[in-house]
């Protein structure tokens, strides 16, 4: 049980090792001649205005809220989906109210305008 | 016949067989077999990146009238050697604003966890990865994982494009997950398990030896979990973290030389890997008549991704307000409406006995089951077009008035003007 998830973690090791080496090897084989104007953010030729790391649009957030809301919905609903042949008509009737909801808070959200993107 | 069907399964027991032998049982020979399954998984997922690359190039070339690469090599097939020392021999220029850290890891961790989706896919009866219990559920918490990397490239390059190619990718890639989980809930429900190799068996077993894909039974869910998926592959025509003509690259416009080579090879790992999946979930996996079953694995993995170089080729992009609104005003509902459809036709509509037993509903056939929900499901599908058929063509007649007032309205200045 507990060794099938070793296998993963040795992938993941196995991966790392392997794809970590590229940018190395890439730093080794290709010429390094870095200069000032080489070195500059590439924002199509002109000269960088601002700072970068700013406040972004608070849109994104909400997009993210309502995200939240289905993968912890979702979560909740892979056990379930794997004890459907356990459970009888009522119990899934009991899930679909579930689902429901969710779905009812997704309307909501519709109905304020929170997912318009302006 | 049989040695050539399990073929693969018998090298990888030869190999076992070899190291236990030299080594004796122990935890030395366990991790040393599992280092070199772990490798052959990695080779099969950059092999066949190596090969998507070259095929893409070409089947997308023919689809616009183009040649493609034809000059490494007969018909340019060495193409992807050419492109690797040239990624590896170019210079790799960083910001100097950049974040050093954040920078240089994106890519690594793109290119790793894209791999690490390999680990649970069945490729032949016994040769698996690792045959993990949550296998679906595990798909999806690793393809999530790519979502911070990307953030991480377009954060850490402190270039505005990127940034910007970031925040897009994290509202797209974080809203299409949704579709993608709920659609795979209906296989789960029918299989009963999260293991794919007791996804592909319930398919090839469903009635008795009468072999059926999920994509018959459920044509709506696969239908959405592929779509869903090119979008959380970031793949045309979802491709707005990219966009070549409007923010440049996306996320990866700082990036050059093999930083840039394991960006690309995570994201077509990520669409091989929803090939893959959509395969394996939907199409039946290694399952099939008279071919081995590894080739039949690599036929249907190849066939999708036929489908989705073919949406590249021919499809422009959409509008960012167009992908979301798609997503949550119109995927997500369909697919809450379609579980909650087949959570009760599974119920009611009954093909095993011992089920019947203990919960009731109306004993059928398998075969009249799968009729039932496949023609409740592509109903479903029919009648949620029609809707959104409507909708969207109200909408476009609304814009194309908008903007045809607005060119009246120019031609007007304009006449006064001369």
């Amino acid at each position: 049980m507990r060794t099938d998830y070793a296998f993963i973690g040795v992938t993941l090791v196995v991966a790392c090792a392997l794809i970590g080496v590229v940018p190395i090897l890439n730093y080794l084989i290709a010429p390094q001649t870095p200069n000032k104007s080489k070195r500059e953010t590439y924002e199509c030729g002109m000269e960088t205005v601002g700072d970068t790391w700013v406040q972004f649009r608070a849109q994104y957030y909400l997009f993210a809220l309502i995200f939240v809301l289905f993968d912890v919905g979702g979560v909740l609903l892979f056990p379930f989906a794997v004890a459907y042949n356990s459970v009888n008509l009522w119990g899934v009737i009991v899930v679909s109210l579930f689902v429901l909801t969710l779905l009812a808070s997704l309307g909501y959200a519709i109905k304020k305008g929170a997912l318009n993107w302006e | 016949m049989d040695i050539i069907n399990n073929l693969v399964k018998n090298l990888g027991d030869g190999i076992a067989a070899g190291i236990y032998g030299a080594l004796g049982q122990g935890l030395a020979a366990d991790i040393l077999i599992m280092v070199i399954a772990a490798i052959a998984v990695f080779a099969v997922a950059s092999g066949g990146f190596a090969g998507l690359t070259y095929a893409e190039r070409k089947i997308v070339a023919r689809i616009q009238d183009r040649v493609g690469p034809n000059q490494a090599g007969p018909y340019g097939i060495l193409q992807p050697i050419a492109d690797a020392v040239k990624l590896f021999t170019k210079e790799d220029t960083t910001p100097a604003e950049a974040d050093f850290w954040v920078y240089n890891l994106a890519p690594i961790i793109v290119a790793v966890f894209a791999t690490l989706t390999f680990t649970v896919v069945p490729f032949a009866p016994g040769v698996v990865g690792t045959n993990l219990n949550i296998g679906a559920f595990y798909i999806i918490a690793i393809g999530s994982a790519s979502t911070i990397a990307i953030l991480m490239a377009g954060w850490g390059s402190n270039n505005k494009y990127s940034l910007l190619g970031a925040f897009r990718t994290v509202a797209q890639l974080v809203g299409y997950e949704v579709p993608m989980l709920l659609n795979m809930l209906p296989v789960i429900m029918l299989t009963g398990s999260m293991s794919l190799v007791d996804i592909i068996e319930r398919q090839a077993g469903w009635n008795g030896s009468w072999g059926l894909p999920f994509i018959v039974i459920l044509p709506l869910s696969g239908l959405a979990f592929l779509i869903s998926g090119i979008a959380e592959a970031g793949r045309s025509p979802f491709d707005l973290l990219e966009a070549e003509s409007e923010i440049v690259a996306g996320f990866h416009v700082e990036y050059s030389g093999m930083k840039f080579g394991l960006i690309m090879m995570g994201e077509y790992m990520n669409a091989l890997g929803v090939a893959v999946m959509f395969s394996v979930l939907f199409l039946g996996g290694y399952a099939g008549p008279i071919l081995p079953p590894y080739l039949w694995l690599v036929l249907k993995a190849f066939g999708v991704f036929l489908v989705l170089m073919w949406l590249r080729g021919t499809l422009p992009r959409v509008r960012i307000d167009q992908l979301l609104n798609m997503n949550w005003k119109f995927f997500v509902p369909l697919s809450v409406v379609n579980l909650i459809l087949v959570m009760i036709l599974g119920k009611v509509f009954v093909s095993d006995p011992a089920l019947f037993k203990a919960n009731g509903g109306i004993l059928i056939q398998p075969l009249a089951q799968a009729l039932i929900m496949g023609a409740s499901s592509f109903v479903l599908l029919m009648i949620a077009l029609a809707i959104v058929t409507r909708r969207v063509r109200k909408d476009r007649m609304a814009e194309a008035r908008i903007l045809l007032q607005r060119r009246e309205t120019n031609q007007q200045i304009a006449a006064s003007v001369h």
